[in-house]
């Protein structure tokens, strides 16, 4: 089986800062990939790498792309990653303020990506977002409200929405749940978990809160300054870890 | 006449926005940055167009200059009277007479030939500008045809309003490449930019310069269920009852009575001075 995302050797350093250093992993599709590790582990780095928002220093990112198989993202064109940006991949981040058009209606903010693939049709882009406003959870009477008007967690719902109205098939998630409550948190990793199974999406979710990938990720790589120090399936790594950097991770995790 | 380099400005700088002039010519809608030079006039009263209007001059040359229609305002006469001043170059208020038309916010209502050059004063030459504020940006959405934003304001105007309520500064595609801001002229003149008359803008304040060459495709940006509509006040003017026209609406009284007279002052006289013609 082809690897949906191959990535060999990846390095970014920051002038003689370390980012993250000679990652290397295969992800397959439909498979979910969970990112652990504390602030300033290299893991935003290697994600903003692989998301193609940042020129990695070295090291390949192959995409099993629809048209012609693998390629090198690193090597391909501005517009052709754009086009993979708006079509293939999502990316969602931390705060929904970065992902999301703030004074432009929830239905605009769906509808950008299908437009911006040449959708022409305002009664097919319409029916379309209220179809993923549904799906998220967010009521139809909502769909002309600007975002700013959502709570935050209608938000990243939101954000989740207008990424995945393309039938991506690779998702970016940087902490999709940071900065929410935890009922909020429980609720919005159950959709996520939700969508991703049913559209057979495969993701690459960065995050501190071990529950997430917990409950979301298929395995697990745990990074530290810059080094991934662990791989394995995700249940493996947290129930039996064995680096002492993992070690100490899974053991701070505070017990209610 | 001896006081001034002929047309005010001095030949290196008309070189220079001649050289921006021809780019933009070559890349129809593409917006060419120049080095646009302090002018005799605040920025916002015109000093792109007069840029554009002083590089393209000859002696030779009979120039009509227009603000919103009309050759009588202060805009117009100010910068009619400039190049009277600077240039000694003839003027008129007939737009068939005229062989340069500087204008501000319309396209006069008779048809232009090839011997024409119209110039527009652009106060905002960016089209994505209110929806991506980043100058970087909009260049790269430039250079790739990420046009997707554009759509997505027209969307809103839809979502909001039930139609598209652009009214001005209606965004164009030009020759299936560039989107391109015409300028705000109503959407009504949309239409009237496939032209035989040579079209340039020029923004001072924002260093641009674009054009559209004669016989260019400019589509005006729309969605298939809601197709473009070049609207306009459904009224005849009341001085030369034209059904055609752009109207003005013009408040005569504290009352409230207004009437709807034709936004292009030399067609509309040339129409009463016809309709004179008749009844005589």
């Amino acid at each position: 089986m082809t690897p949906l995302l191959d990535v060999k050797d990846l390095t970014k350093t920051y002038g003689g800062r370390v980012g993250c250093t000679d990652v290397s992993f295969r992800l397959y599709p439909g498979e979910v990939l969970g990112i652990v590790g504390e602030s300033g582990s290299g893991k935003s780095t290697l994600l903003n790498c692989l998301a193609g928002h940042l020129p990695p220093d070295r090291g390949q990112v192959i995409f099993d792309t629809r048209a012609e198989g693998p390629r090198d993202v690193l090597t391909m064109s501005e517009p052709e990653r754009r086009m993979l940006g708006r079509t293939d991949w999502a990316f969602v981040h931390q705060n929904p303020r970065d992902g999301l058009r703030m004074r432009i209606s929830a239905g605009g903010n769906v509808g950008e990506r299908l437009m911006a693939v040449g959708a022409r049709h305002y009664g097919e882009i319409r029916a379309q977002a209220t179809d993923w406003l549904g799906r998220v959870e967010i009521s139809e009477t909502r769909i002309d409200d600007r975002p700013s008007a959502f709570s935050g967690g209608m938000q990243q719902r939101l954000q989740i929405a207008r990424n995945l109205v393309t039938g991506p098939r690779l998702v970016f998630m940087d902490e999709p749940t940071g900065g929410l409550d935890v009922s909020v948190q429980a609720r919005l990793l159950d959709l996520i978990r939700g969508l991703v199974r049913r559209m057979g999406l495969s993701a690459i979710v960065v995050t501190h809160d071990l529950a997430v990938v917990r409950l979301l990720a298929d395995r697990l790589m745990v990074m530290k300054d810059g080094h991934v120090i662990e791989t394995g399936l995700t249940d493996q790594v947290l129930d039996d870890p064995q680096a002492p950097y993992t070690q100490l991770l899974v053991s701070s995790v505070l017990q209610v | 006449m001896s006081d001034y380099n002929f047309a005010y400005l001095d030949e290196q700088t008309k070189r220079m926005i001649r050289r921006a002039i021809l780019k933009g010519v070559a890349v129809p809608g593409y917006q060419v940055p120049f080095a646009s030079r302090e002018m005799p006039m605040p920025y916002g009263w015109g000093t792109g167009g007069v840029q554009v209007t002083a590089a393209c001059l000859t002696p030779e040359d009979t120039l009509k200059v227009i603000d919103q229609g009309a050759d009588d305002t202060t805009n117009a006469v100010s910068i009619r009277k400039f190049f009277e001043k600077t240039a000694d170059v003839a003027v008129t208020e007939k737009t068939a007479e005229a062989t340069i038309i500087q204008t501000r916010h319309r396209i006069p209502e008779v048809t232009l030939t090839e011997d024409q050059i119209l110039v527009y004063q652009v106060p905002m030459p960016e089209p994505l500008r209110f929806l991506e504020p980043s100058e970087v940006e909009t260049r790269k959405m430039h250079a790739l045809q990420d046009y997707g934003l554009m759509h997505v304001k027209l969307y809103e105007d839809i979502a909001r309003h039930g139609e598209i309520a652009t009214a001005y500064s209606y965004p164009v595609m030009v020759e299936d490449r560039y989107v391109m801001s015409p300028s705000p002229i109503p959407k009504f003149d949309n239409p009237k930019l496939e032209s035989a008359a040579l079209q340039l803008f020029g923004a001072g304040r924002e260093q641009r310069i674009y054009a559209v060459p004669p016989f260019t495709k400019v589509v005006s940006l729309d969605f298939d269920d809601y197709p473009f509509d070049p609207s306009k006040a459904p009224h005849p003017c009341a001085l030369c009852a034209a059904e055609d026209s752009y109207l003005d609406e013009v408040i005569t009284d504290d009352q409230g009575t207004r009437m709807f007279v034709c936004s292009d002052t030399d067609f509309c006289a040339d129409r009463r001075a016809a309709q004179e013609g008749e009844a005589a």
